[in-house]
């Protein structure tokens, strides 16, 4: 059963694998794990606190009086259990984790270290801006380089992932077009068919209307198909540059002048900015706003999906609009404007994004990051990106197809499943079949142009050697699906920590949480 | 660079594979005319030594709130977070792993996230939560946008007890979406009459409860007249460790309950980043915003968690969706549920009774000084005090003097009439001395 992408929407079916089954269930190093409700004890703590000395409350008589249901562990008992927990997982710190798209670079250890300096992680967004002089200096900085390396005029730190950064940098061209006496008649926002999901879905949360933009055979946005769609009604464009497919657009410039003749903007997702950091300013190629996912480009942790950070930067056109909080100088220090009404000058700020100023511990990261690298260090990174990026294609374009030709990409390369056809393999096969083969699986059936996607990213932090293994790897899959080693594929993984799960049945009968087996449990079901 | 694999004979050997003759062969989409020859104009690449001198010396520019007697609060506490969680959390196969698509090799991500879905919802008192939102505040946001989903309603009336940077988020998400907002005037003594703004237009009332003022409110008569008018009522909450000893909202008929839960598990961080809860009832789960985590089996029928329901979310509905957010909080609400775990609930209530011991000590002893009034005839652990001066002056006053005391409310309300009011909030790390220093210090300014 395949759905338009030619997903699989059903579980594989299953093999045997385990031809010598132990008494625990164990396996060596690989522990079965509980859930914590099933080993906790309400009784017990892992926190040594006094009793307070006795007190009556003040509560208004609003007391707690049921038990909320929370067991405890000892602290041995709590770090073993998320120690096994951790073990069942894959980092960017256990092998190549090729995501496309998500940009799974080496987080170094460093930026965690100064993250918790003391004057960054324990000081409270809300005391005196005289006694926190030293951060705000820092998000000035880190504002700096990312005007720099972005050829912009302004940027808006506060917003708290890519999809809030998306949402700020579209709420400022809506405050733009609302000053212009236009609000009422510029509402349509047009996105590529090629876009991330979140473009389309935060156009429409601020009431604008996403019109597609179709893609074409070549992996590109042809400015004709812009023109032909653009009037008094458009608002902006939001394209990614480079795009989803891999590819950076030719046309862009032509484009950017097209909208803004058209008297709308530019929006670019800039998820893929990882490809030409110091190797081209947005800027320049005429981006009125651009989120920066400071958790791909900059290297701050993903953490298993977040906390991410997603500043945005803005042109001149836009600046004022800039959310409040902002950071800027004062009497040779640094003041940090919290009202919109306290913004003066041209400033309008169109709001807030989120209480307090943003993920301070992420912009400590990312600027580590950015001192680290230097200018010179950001440049030989993307140029590294992109080779590596195009070393797996050279390897690969003979096995796997290239659904735009065999042209270089940029930071990541796009393959179909064309080359799978009447094997019985499908491209989520493939990705659990190499999960098998220790790798973590590209990222799979996105974007949805392309029927089957594989979207391979290997990122600078990939040596010669670890790529050569990996289109080893590759291959050796490529060339067992061609020559009918079907079950290898549609049975994977084996070798996981759990083997293929049922989604669907996750889905139809949701269970959220853990509940207390029992008899009224078992009399419901 | 230390950070990059690749020798330049790599490079070389790779560029041949390739066909190419140079890397820029590779960027020949970038227009020629835009494509930078030299590096940008920022400072070149430096030794890790040479990093930690220039943000150590950024870092000790600032006051940490572990150095100073410390009563900072509205909407972010200090407290005590265990060396186990900090530990934890760094551990390369939590930190470095992305979210859950591949569940096979991400269990431990999601058991966690399954474990902390099962937490949140027995401590607000609801059947289900999700898998974390970005903060409280935009949680609250979203809250409201479901709330309109499900009401098929446009209009929230927003409590004056509500943290007014979250009102802000919320009027700014609202402005934009056309939708409308009632803001209540700031309600310092928790008495407002919200009841009377609910009609059968209101799709939502929210009412933050401690609110930011530190009153803990009564929500029983709110969801009551909200449910006649088939609106709904979102109880927020900034201080997750007041739900271990105060009723929790589900218990009061709250239909959304959403809130910051910063305070176990997460620094400070100057503001972020922060974990976002969000719970309701099951009937609504498929207008829920966010990643939720679900129970199923593998195909030996073994165990096995996934990531659900996700035909609600932005990678398969695009322009559809229920909210438009990806990325969420992960890594801090694996900080949360381990703190929750090594606490329990025998250490949670012991940890909010400690806190609200503290609170109500502080409140007598300052309630002693000349020039201070104690407004609050509840709270949990944290009030609004009313001095003699402008507290914003009082505030400078007291950090000169090494004591960092509270918020001054016109911070957070230029304004709105309130110059002289201070939030004052004491936890579980404030020591007789502290209060002892604060109060002297007071008694010096005032």
């Amino acid at each position: 059963m395949l759905n338009r992408q030619g997903r699989p929407s059903s579980a594989g079916q299953a093999g045997a694998t385990n031809a010598h089954p132990t008494f625990t269930g164990n396996k060596a190093l690989a522990q079965i794990e509980p859930l914590l409700f099933e080993i906790g004890r309400y009784n017990t703590t892992g926190v040594d606190i006094d009793e307070p000395e006795a007190f009556t409350p003040r509560l208004g008589g609003l007391e707690r009086k049921e038990a909320i249901g929370l067991p405890g562990l000892s602290e041995p008992e709590t770090m073993r259990h998320f120690v096994r927990l951790s073990q069942q997982n894959y980092g960017i710190d256990t092998g190549l984790f090729p995501l496309g798209s998500c940009t799974m670079k080496h987080n170094a250890r460093l930026n965690e270290r100064m993250a918790r300096l003391p004057g960054f992680s324990d000081v409270h967004p809300l005391q005196p801006v005289s006694t926190v002089q030293g951060a705000l200096e820092l998000m000035n900085e880190l504002a700096h380089y990312l005007m720099t390396l972005t050829g912009t005029k302004a940027v808006s730190l506060s917003p708290k992932a890519g999809a809030h950064g998306e949402l700020c940098g579209m709420m400022a061209i809506k405050a733009a077009i609302e000053a212009r006496g236009e609000g009422k008649t510029r509402n349509v926002v047009l996105v590529p068919d090629s876009a991330h999901g979140t473009n389309p879905a935060t156009a429409a949360l601020i009431g604008f209307v996403v019109k597609p933009v179709p893609a074409r055979e070549d992996g590109w946005v042809h400015v004709e198909d812009v023109k032909e769609r653009l009037g008094p009604d458009v608002a902006a464009i939001m394209l990614t540059n480079p795009n989803t497919c891999g590819l950076f657009e030719p046309q862009v410039v032509e484009i950017a002048k097209a909208i803004h003749d058209a008297g709308g903007y530019f929006y670019c997702d800039g998820a893929n900015f990882n490809a030409i950091v110091g190797k081209a300013k947005p800027g320049d190629l005429g981006v009125d706003a651009m989120h920066i996912n400071l958790h791909k480009t900059f290297s701050t942790p993903h953490g298993g999906g977040g906390p991410g950070s997603g500043p945005v930067v803005l042109s001149e056109r836009l600046a004022p609009y800039a959310p409040v909080p902002f950071v800027r100088m004062k009497d040779g220090g640094f003041e940090l404007v919290e009202q919109t009404n306290q913004a003066g000058g041209p400033a309008a700020p169109f709001g807030r994004m989120t209480a307090f100023h943003g993920q301070m511990g992420m912009y400590v990261r990312a600027l580590s990051y950015m001192l680290s690298h230097g200018s010179d260090g950001m440049k030989q990174a993307s140029e590294d990106a992109v080779l590596n990026a195009n070393y797996i294609r050279a390897g690969l374009s003979d096995l796997m197809s290239l659904p735009f030709g065999d042209k270089p990409c940029m930071h990541e390369v796009l393959f179909d499943d064309a080359w799978l056809k009447d094997t019985g393999v499908t491209t989520l096969d493939v990705a659990k079949a190499m999960i098998d083969e220790g790798y973590h699986p590209m990222t799979m059936y996105f974007p949805l142009v392309v029927h089957g996607a594989m979207l391979i990213e290997p990122t600078e932090s990939e040596s010669k050697s670890s790529l050569d293994l990996f289109i080893a790897a590759l291959r050796d899959l490529a060339m067992a699906a061609k020559n009918g080693d079907t079950e290898r594929f549609t049975g994977a993984p084996y070798h996981a920590p759990r083997r293929r799960l049922d989604e669907t049945r996750a889905a139809r009968n949701p269970v959220l949480k853990w509940t207390k087996p029992g008899p009224v449990a078992e009399a419901a079901e | 660079m230390r950070y990059l694999p690749l020798s330049d004979t790599d490079r070389s050997e790779m560029l041949a594979r390739i066909g190419v003759k140079n890397v820029d062969e590779l960027f020949a989409d970038v227009p020629k005319n835009l494509l930078l020859k030299a590096p940008v104009d920022l400072p070149r690449r430096k030794g890790e030594l040479e990093v930690e001198r220039i943000l150590s010396r950024m870092s000790s520019k600032n006051v940490p709130a572990s150095s100073v007697p410390f009563f900072v609060g509205a909407g972010a506490y200090k407290h005590h977070v265990p060396a186990t969680v900090d530990h934890l959390i760094q551990r390369s196969e939590f930190l470095t792993s992305y979210t859950p698509y591949q569940p096979e090799i991400a269990q431990g991500t999601l058991q966690y996230l399954f474990e902390f879905q099962t937490q949140v919802a027995a401590l607000t008192g609801m059947e289900v939560a999700n898998a974390s939102m970005y903060d409280g505040s935009t949680g609250t946001g979203e809250a409201v946008l479901m709330a309109h989903r499900v009401t098929k309603r446009r209009k929230a009336v927003l409590s004056g007890g509500l943290h007014p940077h979250y009102a802000e988020v919320v009027r700014t998400l609202s402005d934009m979406a056309s939708d409308q907002v009632v803001t209540m005037k700031p309600d310092v003594a928790g008495s407002e009459d919200i009841l009377s703004q609910i009609d059968d237009t209101t799709s939502c009332v929210v009412v933050q409860s401690p609110d930011v003022f530190g009153n803990v409110r009564d929500l029983k008569p709110i969801a009551e007249k909200a449910h006649k008018h088939g609106a709904l009522l979102i109880a927020v909450f900034t201080e997750v460790v007041s739900l271990g000893l105060v009723a929790s909202p589900g218990s009061q008929g709250a239909d959304i309950v959403v809130g910051e839960g910063q305070s176990i598990g997460n620094a400070l961080n100057f503001g972020g980043p922060y974990v976002g809860l969000f719970a309701t009832q099951s009937k609504y789960i498929r207008q829920m915003p966010g990643r939720l985590c679900g129970e199923t089996v593998d195909a030996d029928g073994n165990r096995g968690f996934v990531l659900t329901l996700s035909t609600r979310e932005q990678h398969i509905r695009r322009d559809k969706a229920t909210s438009n957010i990806c990325t969420n909080s992960g890594l801090c609400a694996l900080a949360f549920t381990i703190h929750m775990t090594l606490l329990g609930e025998t250490g949670l209530t012991r940890l909010a009774r400690v806190n609200h011991a503290n609170a109500i000590k502080l409140a007598d002893q300052l309630a002693g000084v000349k020039g201070v009034e104690v407004l609050n005839k509840t709270f949990f652990n944290e009030f609004t005090v009313k001095l003699a001066k402008p507290a914003a002056e009082v505030v400078e006053a007291l950090a000169k003097k090494g004591v960092l005391a509270g918020v001054p409310v016109s911070r957070l309300l230029p304004g709105a009439g309130l110059d002289n009011l201070l939030l004052v909030a004491s936890t579980e790390v404030n020591t007789d001395d502290d209060r002892a220093a604060l109060v002297a210090a007071l008694k010096e300014v005032l």
